[in-house]
């Protein structure tokens, strides 16, 4: 009897009090899908959302990333308010915006505004991959040309943080037209020699990549994102062979000789910061 | 007619009989006046119905049609003195993509356009009209020498899309078609874009920035094929039907979308009916749109491109 109540074998399962439940919050703890081992979010969020393990890039939504890079309490956010319409008026979409609404706190997949960097003005764009996938239909194609076009009449840089799944398929033809507009604004900008910085993040594809995302005066990438033109399911089905493990990685553009480099996060800020002074310093058409 | 699209079947087979029983008449097997007078009616009020009242799904079967006029074939009515030239200049010539100096009514002009293949051997040399990286930096160049030279550019867009494929992105896909995006911007030469059969996603509109953008009749133009928004909406490609009509992808869609100025008529049953008088049609839009276009300023020009892309999409604004 009395063995029997020093013995290691539990007879019963726990089951912890609703109360207790509580105490422990939701998403406490997080695991790195690249490495596998367990810690806390906390640490994770102290860490720029980088795993301290294997330096695996984990989402960074657009406010976290503001925060992250540029100086504190300088954001002035544009065109916050726009939301989506439903142009088409394509079954289920105005839903699923509402569902991204509640679920992100944000009212769109890109948060636009102006903002210093190590006290230099520039216009920036972060899009937010929680919301509709970060794809861009008229609503990121609007906010992301009004920041080129603020940019190009304050003549302060612009730089872009992308993270999107591509054109929105529920506004159809209208979201492929944002590609467009915005690489028709960029143009702009360019010829009155401004500016313009591309940081791709995970992922960055289709209609995005191939439109304002590629054309950076400076095309950088953070390690390990997903960036390319066409699903890597689509290209398998084409050609019918299997596409290599780092296939449209940022390292595998950065070998094809379409990045200028990959960046760590820790190191994003220091970068465009020296970008920016070393075209603060000169060197700008007059 | 060796390639019959299923809705348009009625109309054919009312065709052949009517043929028969003319045959029959001439022959004098018996006297078949009256009846052919009578199915003669019911024809046209058939074609009516049938191609006057085409369903998106039906504008797609038509844009796909395997006798659908192509590039090259438009280029041999609309222009003179025609010269095709090739290459990149950085890795290779794609004969997915033909481009060329040519005449229009006269004047000079820079033409570019997607060109698929008229039977299989030749969709293979063309890749199916589905241009790699090479292809759309082979326009850039030209549309340069084309700036350069003062020359109005013409593009016929007819492309599923550009080619998903593994040397594609190695060799920048996106790039590619991005660079065109930013560049045909900026240009200041008219350029005068006419999708002709498939617009298909980004691989069409890297050739599609201008400063007209018109749509024959039957073609389409969307942000991805049907079956490729069906299966990833739905997850079922078989609902690809449903998908053109939600996606809005005809000529009288992107007209009311504002995406589009105008829509050239096509000959009734398919440009392939009568591809001299279809090219006639596609001139005479070119040949007063660049009338209009060539009086203005350069400045002009590229203000109202910049306005013509500024104003399309649809927002709101929430309440606060």
């Amino acid at each position: 009897m009395l063995r029997d109540f020093f013995s290691k074998k539990k007879r019963y399962a726990s089951i912890p009090r609703q109360e207790a439940k509580k105490d422990v919050p939701e998403g406490l703890m997080q695991k790195c899908p690249n490495c596998q081992k367990i810690f806390y979010r906390k640490e994770l969020n102290r860490n720029m959302n980088v795993c301290p393990h294997c330096d695996h890039h984990h989402r960074l939504n657009a406010y976290e990333r503001l925060e992250h890079i540029f100086d504190e309490g300088t954001f002035e956010e544009w065109d916050k308010h726009m939301i989506s319409s439903n142009p088409l008026g394509f079954p289920d979409y105005e839903e699923k915006l509402e569902k991204d609404r509640l679920k992100s706190d944000l009212n769109e997949a890109v948060v636009t505004g102006r903002v210093q960097l190590n006290g230099l003005d520039t216009a920036v764009a972060i899009m937010d991959a929680r919301f509709r996938m970060g794809s861009m239909g008229s609503v990121v194609g609007e906010k992301i040309t009004n920041a080129i076009e603020k940019a190009r009449k304050e003549k302060i840089p612009f730089i872009i943080f992308t993270a999107s799944g591509g054109a929105r398929m529920q506004e159809g033809v209208l979201s492929l037209m944002q590609m467009g507009k915005t690489s028709v604004a960029l143009q702009r900008l360019h010829a009155e020699g401004g500016l313009f910085i591309s940081v791709m993040t995970h992922p960055t594809t289709g209609g995005v990549s191939a439109s304002f995302a590629s054309l950076g005066d400076y095309n950088f990438a953070e390690p390990g994102a997903l960036i390319g033109f066409a699903g890597r399911r689509i290209i398998e089905q084409t050609i019918r062979e299997k596409l290599p493990d780092d296939f449209q990685t940022a390292e595998f553009l950065l070998e094809h000789g379409q990045l200028d480099r990959v960046l760590h996060r820790h190191e994003l800020k220091k970068t465009l910061g020296m970008v920016l002074e070393i075209h603060h310093s000169g060197g700008e058409k007059t | 007619m060796k390639h019959i699209l299923e809705f348009e079947k009625p109309v054919i087979e009312l065709r052949e009989k009517i043929a028969e029983l003319r045959r029959m008449t001439e022959n004098s097997e018996m006297d078949l006046s009256e009846e052919i007078i009578t199915l003669e009616k019911r024809l046209e009020k058939l074609e009516v119905d049938v191609y006057d009242r085409m369903q998106p799904w039906d504008r797609v079967q038509m844009a796909r049609h395997p006798e659908r006029p192509t590039t090259l074939d438009y280029i041999e009515y609309i222009f003179s003195d025609f010269l095709e030239l090739h290459g990149d200049r950085l890795y290779g010539d794609d004969a997915a993509l033909v481009a060329g100096i040519a005449k229009f009514q006269g004047t000079p002009v820079t033409v570019i356009g997607h060109q698929r293949g008229k039977d299989t051997k030749e969709n293979i040399r063309r890749n199916f009209g589905m241009p790699h990286p090479e292809g759309y930096r082979k326009a850039l160049r030209l549309m340069k020498q084309a700036d350069k030279f003062n020359r109005p550019i013409i593009t016929f867009i007819d492309t599923k899309g550009a080619y998903p494929g593994k040397a594609a992105e190695e060799r920048g896909q996106s790039e590619a078609i991005a660079r065109n995006l930013m560049e045909m911007a900026g240009f200041n030469v008219p350029i005068i874009c006419v999708v002709i059969g498939e617009g298909g996603s980004g691989g069409a509109l890297g050739l599609g920035i201008g400063d007209r953008i018109y749509m024959l009749e039957n073609s389409t133009y969307s942000v991805i094929s049907p079956e490729g928004a069906s299966s990833i909406l739905w997850k079922d490609a078989g609902l690809a039907q449903q998908a053109a009509e939600s996606m809005k992808i005809t000529s009288y869609d992107l007209k009311e979308l504002n995406v589009i100025d105008e829509v050239i008529p096509e000959v009734r049953g398919g440009a392939h009916r009568d591809v001299e008088y279809q090219a006639s049609e596609i001139e005479k839009v070119i040949a007063s749109s660049l009338k209009e276009l060539s009086s203005m300023e350069n400045s002009q020009l590229l203000e109202e491109r910049f306005n013509k892309y500024k104003s399309i999409g649809d927002y709101a604004f929430l309440d606060l």
